[in-house]
C-alpha cells in the first residue's frame, strides 16, 4: 500500500480513542453497487477497497492466501475475488450468482457495496441491488471498451433511478496507463448514456488489481487530475439528503396502543419532515390533524445526540423511524400514508409502471397478484405488455407477456385504491413488487409512471335495492356453484341436472356453460393460457353480478388454474362460492371422449388442450368432490343439491 | 437545509422499520435471544421500536446448559427489565444423553442449538423468528437477504432466494414454513459496539478484562467458569486478565488476554486488533471455507 493519506486512522485509534469514536459517530453512510462481469475486475476493486481500508483480518488473509493459491485465478498473487464470492458453488465456478453486501469506512463516511453479478440472467439480482444504492459504480475493461453489458448496467442504474454513476475504466495497467485509451472510452459512454438520459457520470482510471487510483493518484496517471475513487464516494450527496427536503410522507407500518391513554402510528419517514404543531393529512380518507408528539424511547446518557437520545423529538426527517401521536382521534391504520396536510399524494386504482421480471414463472396477464407498495398490500390484475425493452439495444419490442429478467411497462388494475407517487418522485410510494398469491414468490418489482385518467372519471355508483333485497324477493340465498375438471369429465351433464332439480324446487337459476359462453361474450377469446385466464375472468364478474341479483349461479367451465378459481372465490362474500370438483381421471375422460376431442389433441389437430398440453391444476381443497367412477350423474346431482341448500 | 442522517441512525430507523414489518406481517414472531452483545443491541432496537409498548412477542433462548453463569444472569434481568416473555428451551435428548462439549465436540453444536432451535420453533409454532446474524460476520452471511426463508424442516436454500428490493419485504409463507429474520444485517462489529455505547446497553461483563482463571487447550484460552471443567492432568487453571470477543459455550469460546477494561478501550483493541471476531468459536471451522453455508442449510440459524 502506497497511500496512508486516507486510512491514517491506526495512529488516532491508538493515541486517543474517544476522539476517533467521536468522529466515527458523525460518518454519514453511503451505499452503492459495482457492476460489470466478472472479467472486469469487480469483486477484485471490492477486495481492494476491503483491503486498503483495513477491513481485512490476519486469519482472513491467511485463508485468502491459501484459497487464492488453490483456485485462485490469479497465479501466485492474491486474488481478491476470493473474498466476496461467498457462496460454495460460486467460488467453484469462479462466478458471482447472488449480490454480496460488504462494509467499510474512511474517514468521512462509511460505505455498504452490493456486488452484483453481471450476465444476463442474474439482472433480476442487479435491479435488487440497485434498488437501495445511492451510486453505481460502472466497470469497464480497459481493454475491450463499451460492451453490450456496459450499455446494459448503465440502463438498469439509470431505470432504478440512481443519479450519481462512476465509470471506472479498470485494467489501466494492461494498456500502459495510455490516456489515449482511456478518453475514447469515456467519449464513447459519454454518446451512449446522453442517448438513455444520463445526465452526468464520473469517469476515473483505475486498477483495481495493482491500486492505482483508488485511495491516493497513480504516479502511473500523471494526465489524470483526480478525484481518486474513494475521495468520490465520500463526497457525492446520498439519497435521504434530497429526501429530507421534499413534502412529509410516512407510511403507517404500525398502531402503537399499550393502553387507552396512549395511541401513535409508527413508521418510517419517507420523505420530507415533522414537528409537533404541524398540520397533516391521513390518506386515502383525507382526514387531518395536528402532531402532538414525535415519540421515541428515552435512552442513553443525559443528553447524548445521535442515536443515543432522550424521549420525545422537536423534529424528525426522513430515514427516520418515528411513533406520531395526534391532537384528534381520527382513523389511521396500516397501509395509510401520513402526508403534509397541504400537499397531500393522490390515490388512484389504475396505473401504468414498469415492471422487471423476476420468476420463472412468466406473467399471467389477467391473473390476480398481490401487489406490495410501502405499507400497502392491494390485489391487482397486469394487462398485457405496451413493449418490452431490449436491455441490450434499448428497442422496444411487442410482447404478450413477460419472462424472467424481461423489463416492460403495463397497466396494472387495482382492487382499491392505492396511495402513490411517480416513482421518479418519490421510491417509497412509487416502487412496488409483486407476489405470487400461490407460491408467495416475489415475481416482480415495479416503478410507477402516473395513474390513468379513467381511473379518476369512474366511481362506483350507489343503488338503492341491494343485493339483500334482490335475493329476499326470491327467497332464496344467492350462491355461485362453481364446476371445475377436465373436458369429458361431466361437468355440463351433472350442472344440468342439478339446475332442473333446483328449478322443480322453485329456485331461482341460471346455468353458464363453457362451450356457450364462447359463442357469445367470449367469442374473442382463444385458448391460449391468457385467454384461458380472460375467459374465467369474464365469467366470474358474470357469475358475481348474477349473484348480486339473487341468482343461484351454475357454471361449467374446465377452469385449469387455481390461481383464477381463488379469484373468483374472492370476488363473493365469504360462502357463497361453492367449488364442485368433477373428479374423473384423465384416462377415464379420454376414454369417453363424447366430442371426439382428446382424439383430436392426440393427432395434434387441436393445440393446448387441457389434460394432454397443457396443465389442469386440481382444486386442493373443494366444498365437493363428485367422483364420476363411483356415483351415476344423478346421485352426483342430489349430493350437491344436498350441500347448497344445507349449507343455506 | 435539513440535517443528513448520521450512519448509525440510518442503520437503526431500518432494523425498526424491519422489525415492525415483522410484527405486522406475521401472526407469531420471537426473537432469538442469545444474551451476546448483537443479542443485547436487537432486544434495545426491538424496545425503541415499539415504545411505549413492550415488544410484542417473547424472547427464545436456546439453552445449551454450558453457558457462562453471567450470561444467564443477564438473561434473567433483561427479561424482568423489558417485560416480555422469556421463553428458555433445552433440547430434551441432548440432556438425556448427556451431550456437553467435553467429550462431543461438533455434536454438541448440533443436538443444543440447531436441533434445540428447531425444536424450540417448532413446539410453540413461530413463524417469524429475529435473529441478530450480520452480514459483516462471514462470507456465506454477506449474500443472506434480510428476510431468510425456511422450509418446514428449516432448511435454507441459497440459490433460491426471494429478491428484496428497496426497503420492501414479502413476509408472505404457507404453513409450516417460516422465517429467520435479521434486521441488524448491515452493521459491523464497530457499529454495534459504538451503539451500545451510545445507548448504554447492558451487556454481559465478561466482554470487559478482568482478572479470571483460565487453562490453555490447543491454542485456545478457555475459562474455567464452574465445577464441570475436567482438568486434565497436570492443568491448574490460571488467573489471567482476560474478556472475550463473541460468547457462546464457555468450553468452546476462546478468551483473549486484554487489559481493556471499560467500552472505549474493548473498541479500540477491536480496531487495532488483526484477527477476524468469529475466530474465536470452533464452528465456523468444521467443513473447510463452506462451514457455516452447510450449517445454515442444515437449519443453523
Amino acid at each position: 500500500m502506497t497511500d496512508q493519506a486516507i486510512y491514517q486512522t491506526d495512529a488516532l485509534i491508538a493515541e486517543d480513542i474517544d476522539a476517533y469514536l467521536d468522529q466515527h459517530q458523525h460518518k454519514t453512510m453511503l451505499r452503492f453497487i459495482t457492476c460489470g462481469s466478472v472479467d472486469d475486475g469487480k469483486s477484485t476493486l471490492i477486495g481492494r477497497l476491503l483491503y486498503d481500508s483495513k477491513m481485512i483480518f490476519e486469519d482472513q488473509l491467511a485463508a485468502l492466501e491459501n484459497d487464492s493459491k488453490k483456485v485462485g485465478t490469479q497465479g501466485q498473487e492474491i486474488d481478491f475475488a476470493l473474498l466476496v464470492d461467498g457462496l460454495a458453488a460460486e467460488r467453484e465456478q469462479g462466478i458471482t450468482i447472488d449480490v454480496a453486501y460488504r462494509f467499510f469506512n474512511t474517514e468521512k463516511r462509511k460505505f455498504i457495496v452490493a456486488d452484483c453479478p453481471g450476465h444476463e440472467q442474474y439482472t433480476r439480482n442487479m435491479v435488487t441491488g440497485a434498488s437501495t444504492a445511492d451510486l453505481a459504480v460502472i466497470l469497464i475493461d480497459a481493454r475491450k471498451g463499451v460492451l453490450v453489458q456496459t450499455r446494459r448496467h448503465s440502463y438498469l442504474c439509470h431505470l432504478i433511478g440512481i443519479r450519481n454513476i462512476v465509470l471506472a475504466v479498470n485494467k489501466m495497467d494492461l494498456v500502459d496507463y495510455d490516456q489515449k485509451v482511456f478518453d475514447a472510452i469515456v467519449a464513447d459512454y459519454s454518446a451512449f448514456a446522453t442517448s438513455i438520459g444520463i445526465e452526468s457520470f464520473t469517469a476515473l482510471p483505475i486498477s483495481g488489481f495493482k491500486g492505482d487510483n483508488i485511495t491516493a493518484l497513480s504516479a502511473n496517471t500523471p494526465w489524470y487530475a483526480g478525484p481518486t475513487l474513494v475521495e468520490h464516494l465520500e463526497a457525492v450527496e446520498v439519497i435521504s439528503s434530497a429526501d429530507a427536503a421534499k413534502p412529509l410522507r410516512l407510511p403507517v407500518q404500525w398502531v402503537n396502543r399499550p393502553n387507552l391513554d396512549f395511541r401513535g402510528f409508527s413508521g418510517l419517514i419517507a420523505t420530507g419532515s415533522v414537528k409537533p404543531g404541524d398540520e397533516v393529512r391521513v390518506l386515502p380518507s383525507g382526514k387531518t390533524s395536528t402532531v402532538t408528539r414525535i415519540v421515541t424511547m428515552p435512552s442513553g446518557p443525559a443528553g447524548a445526540s445521535a442515536t443515543g437520545r432522550d424521549g420525545d423529538l422537536d423534529e424528525a426527517v426522513a430515514g427516520q423511524s418515528v411513533t406520531l401521536c395526534f391532537a384528534d382521534e381520527i382513523d389511521c391504520s396500516r397501509g395509510n400514508v401520513i402526508a403534509a396536510a397541504d400537499n397531500p399524494p393522490q390515490a388512484a386504482d389504475q396505473f401504468e409502471a414498469t415492471l422487471v421480471w423476476m420468476n420463472d414463472d412468466p406473467m399471467h396477464v389477467g391473473r390476480a397478484y398481490w401487489l406490495k407498495l410501502g405499507s400497502q398490500t392491494v390485489s391487482v390484475t397486469v394487462q398485457q405488455p405496451k413493449y418490452a425493452i431490449n436491455v441490450n439495444t434499448m428497442e422496444h419490442i411487442a410482447v404478450k407477456t413477460l419472462d424472467l429478467n424481461a423489463i416492460g411497462v403495463a397497466e396494472i388494475i387495482t382492487d382499491k385504491a392505492l396511495v402513490f407517487e411517480p416513482y421518479k418522485d418519490n421510491r417509497a410510494l412509487g416502487g412496488f413488487i409483486l407476489i405470487d398469491k400461490l407460491t408467495n414468490a416475489t415475481v416482480a418489482a415495479g416503478m410507477i409512471h402516473f395513474s390513468l385518467r379513467r381511473a379518476q372519471n369512474v366511481h362506483w355508483q350507489a343503488t338503492d335495492i341491494s343485493r339483500e333485497a334482490h335475493a329476499a324477493l326470491k327467497n332464496q340465498k344467492p350462491a355461485v356453484l362453481w364446476f371445475t375438471g377436465l373436458s369429458g369429465s361431466g361437468k355440463s351433464t351433472i350442472a344440468n341436472l342439478v339446475e332442473k332439480k333446483l328449478h322443480r324446487m322453485n329456485r331461482h337459476t341460471f346455468l353458464l356453460d363453457g362451450d356457450n359462453v364462447r359463442h357469445g361474450l367470449n367469442k374473442d377469446l382463444g385458448f391460449t393460457e391468457a385467454d384461458r385466464i380472460e375467459n374465467i375472468r369474464r365469467v366470474g364478474e358474470v357469475a358475481k353480478l348474477m349473484a348480486d341479483a339473487g341468482l343461484i349461479v351454475i357454471t361449467a367451465f374446465i377452469s385449469p388454474f387455481r390461481a383464477e378459481r381463488e379469484m373468483v372465490r374472492a370476488m363473493l362474500p365469504e360462502g357463497e362460492f361453492i367449488e364442485v370438483f368433477i373428479d374423473t381421471p384423465l384416462a377415464e375422460a379420454e376414454r369417453r371422449d363424447v366430442k371426439g376431442l382428446y382424439k383430436k389433441a392426440r393427432s395434434g389437430q387441436l393445440k393446448n388442450f387441457t389434460g394432454i398440453d397443457s396443465p389442469y391444476e386440481a382444486p386442493e381443497h373443494p366444498e365437493l368432490r363428485i367422483d364420476t367412477t363411483a356415483i351415476t350423474p344423478e346421485q352426483a346431482a342430489d349430493l350437491i343439491v344436498d350441500r347448497l341448500l344445507d349449507g343455506a | 437545509m435539513t440535517r443528513t442522517l448520521t450512519h448509525l441512525e440510518r442503520l437503526e430507523a431500518e432494523a425498526i422499520h424491519i422489525m415492525r414489518e415483522v410484527v405486522a406481517e406475521a401472526e407469531k414472531p420471537v426473537m432469538l435471544y442469545s444474551v451476546g452483545k448483537d443479542s443485547a443491541v436487537m432486544l434495545h432496537l426491538a424496545r425503541k421500536a415499539f415504545y411505549p409498548s413492550p415488544p410484542p412477542f417473547p424472547l427464545l433462548h436456546v439453552d445449551t446448559t454450558w453457558k457462562f453463569r453471567a450470561m444467564y444472569e443477564l438473561r434473567d434481568r433483561m427479561a424482568r427489565e423489558s417485560g416480555m416473555d422469556l421463553l428458555v428451551y433445552q433440547n430434551p435428548e441432548a440432556a438425556e444423553r448427556g451431550i456437553n462439549p467435553f467429550d462431543h465436540g461438533a455434536l454438541h453444536t448440533d443436538m443444543w442449538k440447531t436441533e434445540g432451535l428447531k425444536q424450540a420453533l417448532d413446539k410453540y409454532g413461530f413463524d417469524a423468528a429475529f435473529g441478530g446474524a450480520r452480514r459483516d460476520e462471514e462470507k456465506s452471511r454477506a449474500k443472506e437477504r434480510i428476510f431468510s426463508f425456511r422450509t418446514a424442516s428449516h432448511g435454507w436454500d441459497p440459490k433460491n432466494q426471494r429478491p428484496e428490493l428497496w426497503n420492501l419485504y414479502n413476509a408472505r409463507k404457507h404453513k409450516g414454513e417460516s422465517i429467520r429474520i435479521f434486521p441488524i444485517s448491515n452493521w459491523t462489529e464497530l457499529d454495534v459496539w459504538q451503539y451500545i455505547q451510545l445507548n448504554d446497553v447492558p451487556i454481559v461483563p465478561l466482554y470487559f478484562a478482568a482478572r479470571r482463571p483460565t487453562v490453555e487447550r490447543d491454542g485456545m484460552l478457555l475459562m474455567v467458569d464452574d465445577d464441570r471443567f475436567p482438568l486434565k492432568p497436570g492443568e491448574v487453571p490460571v488467573e489471567r486478565s482476560i474478556r472475550f470477543r463473541t460468547l457462546g459455550c464457555y468450553p468452546l469460546t476462546g478468551a483473549v488476554e486484554s487489559e481493556a477494561a471499560n467500552l472505549s478501550e474493548v473498541i479500540q483493541e477491536t480496531l487495532l486488533t488483526t484477527t477476524s471476531e468469529r475466530q474465536g468459536r470452533a464452528i465456523d471451522k468444521d467443513a473447510g471455507g463452506a462451514g457455516m453455508e452447510v450449517k445454515k442449510q442444515q437449519g443453523y440459524f
